[in-house]
């Protein structure tokens, strides 16, 4: 889970390292009383959960209150690649000296974290990786260890980093750690002309696994997503909402990322993501139907379930319980293989529902969901 | 052979006494499997029933490797206790630790491989199936009722598309399926795998399944490149995923321009794997592949 900048902002401040004087806001009214709070002059900035906010317009100076007012006023609702602009953080203007990049970042190969540090910072850090590497250092971290004070000195000795910097790294790995974060990242770090150090603006990923050890932790960074999303949330379901017209349900993440490929290969485009786990009960199923039923756009929808675990039959009975729970709107194609397929069809068979065909391969079903999907 | 996984591997089971637990070492046992016993300390002593063959707990991973030899342990543990459950068995010398916890926070799963790899304990997972040699031994919660023993290595991210290419090519057989698991960090990789099998006698082809996430399949089509002389065929899902969205699996996410589909079928085709369009497809090209070579 991606947080924004402002929630990013408070926990690097409830680790003490320090931050500029800031609020958020959706109002512009209530931007020109913040503005006036923080002395006046503030820069704006949207709060979307993408990065190029800078060259999208997202992020402007206001020389004083009512200005605060008429630039939020331009900043909410804007569309930045996708996420549109519900809230935007005033910030008091610091006065910089120099600008620093450090992040400790996942190294998915090596299974441990990597500290990446550079003297250069402000700009995309993959940018100055591509233009001038030596620019850039890259620093792992024993998981045993962590980040003490003498790692921090190597980190920063290694990016050119000065000494004052040692303790927002140390500090910068507590926020990772006890947060349960995959990714921090300060960009820019700054040192100020009265000499302190501090966040300007920051990215922080939280590893959705450890939700329960961190129980205060509500879902409202995840709100602003597809109503469905979070209704299928709700119900236990992963569901991902795609731009398409073929509904998507199966078992297993692979299986229904294999079947949206497929779909497309075949001409149409799926119209979201439905994984319901190995399982496939009756209420599962009706959950799932409804969720996917429940989009507009859909004109078909694609059940396909490999029974490795589950059998074929236990999955027919799931959907056949379902259809006696969920008016049925749209085509219903359905793919049954593995354990007990036979048996699995044969009991589709004889519920003989008008909307629903059975197609015995995974390719052939496809092709007939897109086919549904695509001809008037 | 086989790789990791043989009928001389001894089982323990971590969790063996909850629902999944019970479950899955049932259907390990009806598959031949030689599960030796479980592990609960509150249940210690004790023994369960599986259709007439009963199986020891044991208080703690240690003294279920004192008594049994226990060379193998199976993780069915709830995710808040996957990181003592994996430290444990590293602890006590197992050789093998298969975590099908799905849901272990990435830093415990950074901290517990640290400490198993220190003490020379190979994890394969978490968030994984596991592994089956057909008509050997299923360490996890493989079905071993699709597929036959063959000459086949397989080694994949995803759960269900190994089910479905084990089934497609039923009539094959396999050596060993391997599923590392879906997580940002896992155990065991495809390069471990596919170094495994072609070291195996008993393995003539490999299949790699991946998914969108990281570059681990980049990584692997290099090391097939350099060090990899028996034919792969590979399988990659998600070429429709959008950017940023986690799909189902913790690791499965395209961030940037990074971890696409396209990226990794590209590398693998330039290190010579063929890469089927669709599961089925990927299953034809291993019989063109195995017709080419006999």
């Amino acid at each position: 889970m991606d947080l924004y900048e402002h929630q990013a902002r408070e926990l690097f401040a409830d680790h003490g390292i320090v931050v500029p004087r800031a609020e958020v806001t959706g109002s512009p009214k209530q931007a020109r009383e913040i503005a006036r709070r923080l002395g006046g002059r503030v820069v704006v900035k949207a709060q979307v959960r993408t990065g190029g906010r800078g060259k999208a317009g997202g992020v402007k100076l206001a020389a004083d209150p009512a200005d605060a007012e008429l630039t939020a006023r331009q900043i909410l609702g804007m569309d930045i690649k996708g996420h549109t602009v519900h809230t935007v953080m005033l910030a008091r203007p610091v006065d910089i000296e120099s600008e620093f990049y450090v992040s400790y970042v996942l190294d998915r190969a090596a299974g441990r974290f990597l500290a990446i540090a550079s003297a250069e910072g402000g700009m995309e850090i993959e940018e100055v990786a591509a233009t001038r590497p030596e620019a850039v250092a890259r620093v792992p971290v024993d998981p045993a260890e962590g980040v003490t004070p003498a790692v921090a000195a190597r980190i920063a000795d290694a990016a050119g980093l000065p000494a004052r910097t040692v303790d927002v790294l140390v500090r910068l790995w507590d926020v990772l750690v006890h947060e349960d974060a995959l990714l921090v990242e300060v960009n820019p770090l700054v040192s100020t002309r009265d000499g302190q150090i501090m966040a300007l603006d920051g990215k922080v990923t939280l590893d959705d696994n450890a939700r329960f050890r961190h129980a205060r932790r509500g879902d409202e960074a995840d709100a602003g997503h597809d109503p469905r999303e979070a209704a299928a949330a709700a119900k236990g379901l992963h569901y991902v909402k795609l731009d398409g017209e073929v509904g998507v349900i199966g078992n297993g993440a692979g299986l229904v990322m294999s079947t949206l490929d497929v779909v497309a290969g075949c001409g149409a485009r799926p119209a979201n993501f439905l994984d319901i786990g190995g399982g496939a009960s009756a209420q599962v199923m009706a959950d799932g139907l409804s969720v996917v039923l429940s989009d507009p756009a859909v004109k078909s929808v694609l059940v396909n379930v490999f029974g490795g675990i589950t059998a074929c039959d236990a999955v027919a009975d799931g959907i056949v319980r379902a259809l006696g729970t969920v008016r049925l709107t749209k085509p219903l194609v359905v793919r049954l293989d593995g354990n007990n397929a036979e048996r699995g069809r044969a009991l589709l068979d004889e519920r003989a529902h008008p909307l629903v065909e059975q197609v015995t391969t995974m390719d052939g079903a496809a092709s007939r969901a897109a086919h549904l999907a695509t001809t008037p | 052979m086989a790789i990791h996984l043989t009928k001389e591997s001894k089982i323990l089971v971590q969790g063996m006494t909850g629902g999944e637990g019970m479950k899955h070492t049932r259907r390990m046992l009806a598959a031949g499997t030689n599960v030796v016993g479980g592990v609960n300390p509150r249940k210690a002593g004790r023994t369960v029933d599986f259709d007439d063959r009963p199986v020891p707990v044991f208080g703690s991973v240690a003294e279920g490797v004192d008594a049994t030899g226990a060379d193998v342990t199976v993780v069915f543990v709830p995710p808040a206790f996957t990181k003592a459950a994996v430290t444990e068995a590293a602890d006590a010398g197992i050789g093998l630790a298969v975590v099908i916890t799905e849901g272990v926070p990435v830093h415990d799963s950074v901290a517990f491989l640290a400490h198993a790899r220190r003490r020379g304990t190979r994890v394969i997972g978490p968030n994984c199936p596991g592994l089956i040699s057909p008509g050997q031994s299923v360490a996890g919660i493989i079905p071993a009722d699709i597929t036959k023993p063959g000459r086949i290595g397989l080694v994949s991210k995803s759960g269900t598309l190994t089910y479905q290419l084990m089934y497609e090519l039923r009539d094959i057989g396999f050596s060993t399926c391997v599923g590392i698991g879906g997580d940002p960090v896992v155990g065991t990789t495809h390069i471990d795998c596919l170094a495994a099998f072609q070291d195996d006698p008993d393995t003539d082809l490999i299949v790699l399944i991946g998914e969108i996430g990281g570059d681990a399949e980049e990584r692997a089509a290099a090391y097939i490149r350099d060090h990899v002389t028996k034919p792969v065929v590979g399988y990659i899902a998600g070429f429709t995923a959008p950017e940023g969205r986690t799909m189902g699996h913790a690791g499965a996410i395209v961030s940037g321009s990074s971890g696409t589909a396209r990226a990794k079928q590209q590398a693998l085709e330039a290190a010579g794997v063929r890469v089927g369009r669709t599961p089925t497809e990927t299953a034809r090209q291993v019989l063109a592949a195995l017709d080419a070579g006999a």
